[in-house]
């Protein structure tokens, strides 16, 4: 977007034009008590320079040289310039959500191509054109739930991602939904005789997080069985996309919302993100946002459409299936042109890599007296163990060595203190995991 | 296409052919026509109680999505089922084999205050002059 600055005389101009003399003037009708008497709080105008700076600063605070054990939600993968290249081009950079649509096909089939690599990747028969994040898709992915069965309580898995349940929460605040949560078993792996004892007839949907917030991988046929028993829906948010390279499509779930950042999007400064709703083709009138379409035209040649558009807010007002229609096209891009780098076997070596990896540091991790896996459900690139001590003072030590520490469990769950949530991605090195082992033996063994 | 005589109107474009306590419920070819194509419709099903001026489902063009309302209170006792595959007849035969449900009425009384064949003409004529003045 082009900033075009003013100068005094246009601004007098541009008032005279409107018959007013001064800014003031043009403001009277607010009120006195509600105008503003002092300038705004806010730093003096840069120069050229100075904004280099003031950016090249702001950069050097990246975490650069460090290595991180950190994932709970945000995913560090190896990405390619490429996708960089292609995402700076301006006719996909500067492009705002097409309200004209048909005239944008570059976008329109950049969005269906992303459409379509979701349904692989989800085993669903349709995915929209993306969402804010994983967190909103997971919330949206509830409301349609509510609307197709028409019932107003949804059991929530505990193990769904802190961060989710409360956005969850927000919108559930005022909206009359009531949200139940359901506890984890010593597996780590939500409770399927608790969601069999809470389900009744008003229950929408039944939400669970695979592989969950404590990396353990969940078993979704019999939750499914169990939801579709008594008329719910089973929802099913992925957080970490890349899971799907190497784990089974949630196919049993009637509605996937997926958080998918992993697909070429760098955890810089925790966004942006993509978030995605796929579903069953039957409930297509309820997913919220849009959906690109491929079609012909009067000629026969290939062309995309905008679909559904009709029940997007700037048509249906209050009555849209959402009111976040925006979606996160570039993101969407960015996933679209790292999977088609990655392709369906880099997929699955770069998912083995970050399986492999991950059995590996905590086979080395278990070898530190009193370090203990907490759960004994299978994983994928994340794990919870028990530390003897706490996971903060462990982290500090950790930081002083250039490593950014596992996820602090018990800081979300006061039940599970001292346990640490360990994310091994194939950006680590080996080096790198014996060197984070050596350092958590080492902070363990400091005198308190 | 002309307005039947047995069926009465009302100003958000619906029919009514009501008879022995008994109606069908559509939505009248002026609204078709003002909708364009239907894509799909959304329906209420058997036993679901609509409540006069409260809407009961949804008509979807390829323009928007139109909520329906309900001309008169009832119980359904059928939802038109053909409309599934083909919502078209709802431009094709608005008044026949487009209807939209099969209901009970509960209170046939609810019938008198709305526009019959007459009347309604002549509030789409005045729409129509607004239109284009």
């Amino acid at each position: 977007m082009r900033y075009l600055p003013k100068s005094p005389s246009e601004r007098q101009e541009m008032l005279a034009a409107i018959g007013v003399k001064s800014i003031e003037e043009l403001f009277s009708s607010i009120p006195e008590p509600y105008r503003l008497k002092k300038p705004l709080n806010l730093p003096g105008p840069l120069s050229e320079t100075e904004v280099i700076q003031y950016f090249q600063a702001r950069a050097a605070e990246n975490s650069a040289g460090y290595t991180s054990f950190l994932g709970a939600g945000v995913y560090n993968h190896l990405r390619s310039v490429v996708t960089d290249t292609i995402l700076q081009r301006g006719e996909f950079l500067t492009s705002y959500t097409p309200y004209q649509a048909e005239i944008s096909q570059g976008t329109l089939q950049a969005i269906f191509e992303f459409q379509t690599l979701m349904c692989q990747l989800t085993g669903q028969e349709v995915a929209n054109a993306s969402m804010y994040d994983g967190s909103t898709a997971t919330t949206e992915a509830v409301l349609m739930a509510e609307r197709l069965t028409g019932r107003r309580r949804v059991l929530v898995a505990r193990s769904l991602h802190p961060e989710y349940r409360e956005v969850l929460r927000t919108y559930a605040k005022n909206s009359g939904l009531k949200i139940e949560e359901i506890s984890y078993t010593a597996m780590g792996t939500l409770d399927l005789n608790a969601v069999k004892a809470a389900l009744r007839e008003d229950v929408c949907a039944v939400v669970v997080q695979s592989p969950n917030f404590f990396g353990a991988i969940e078993n979704l046929g019999p939750l499914a069985d169990a939801a579709h028993g008594s008329g719910a829906l089973l929802v099913v948010a992925v957080a970490e996309a890349l899971s799907l390279g190497i784990v089974k499509p949630p196919a049993e779930a009637d509605i996937v919302a997926m958080e998918a950042q992993s697909f070429g999007l760098a955890p810089s400064y925790g966004g942006p993100f993509a978030g995605v709703v796929a579903t069953r083709e039957k409930f297509v009138r309820q997913m919220p946002g849009r959906l690109a379409g491929q079609t012909a035209d009067q000629d026969g040649r290939r062309g995309f459409v905008l679909t559904l558009a009709t029940r997007e807010q700037h048509i249906r007002r209050e009555k849209a299936t959402s009111n976040i229609c925006t979606n996160q096209a570039l993101c969407a891009l960015a996933a679209t042109v790292h999977l088609t780098l990655l392709g369906k076997e880099g997929l699955r070596e770069m998912a083995e890599q970050n399986l492999a990896k991950a059995q590996f540091a905590l086979e080395e991790l278990e070898k530190i007296p009193g370090v203990r896996r907490t759960f004994s459900a299978p994983f994928f690139n994340e794990f919870t163990v028990e530390l003897p001590r706490s996971v903060k003072l462990v982290n500090a030590e950790l930081l002083r060595e250039k490593i950014v520490g596992p996820f602090v469990v018990g800081s979300v769950y006061p039940e599970l203190t001292k346990r640490a949530l360990v994310c091994v991605t194939e950006t680590t090195t080996r080096a790198e995991i014996e060197r984070f082992v050596a350092g958590v033996r080492h902070a363990l063994a400091q005198p308190l | 296409m002309a307005y039947p005589k047995q069926f009465r109107y009302t100003k958000e474009h619906e029919w009514v052919d009501a008879k022995d306590g008994n109606a069908r419920i559509g939505i009248t070819d002026y609204a078709q026509h003002e909708l364009g194509d239907v894509v799909f419709v959304e329906l209420p099903p058997a036993g679901k109680q609509l409540a006069s001026g409260k809407t009961f489902g949804s008509v979807e063009s390829v323009k928007a999505v139109s909520d329906i309302y309900a001309p008169v209170s009832g119980e359904v006792i059928e939802a038109n089922a053909a409309l599934q595959n083909k919502p078209e007849l709802i431009n094709t035969d608005p008044h026949g084999e487009g209807w939209l449900v099969k209901a009970k009425l509960a209170n046939p009384a609810e019938l008198n205050s709305l526009m019959d064949a007459a009347a309604y003409d002549a509030y789409i004529a005045e729409k129509q002059k607004e239109a284009s003045a």
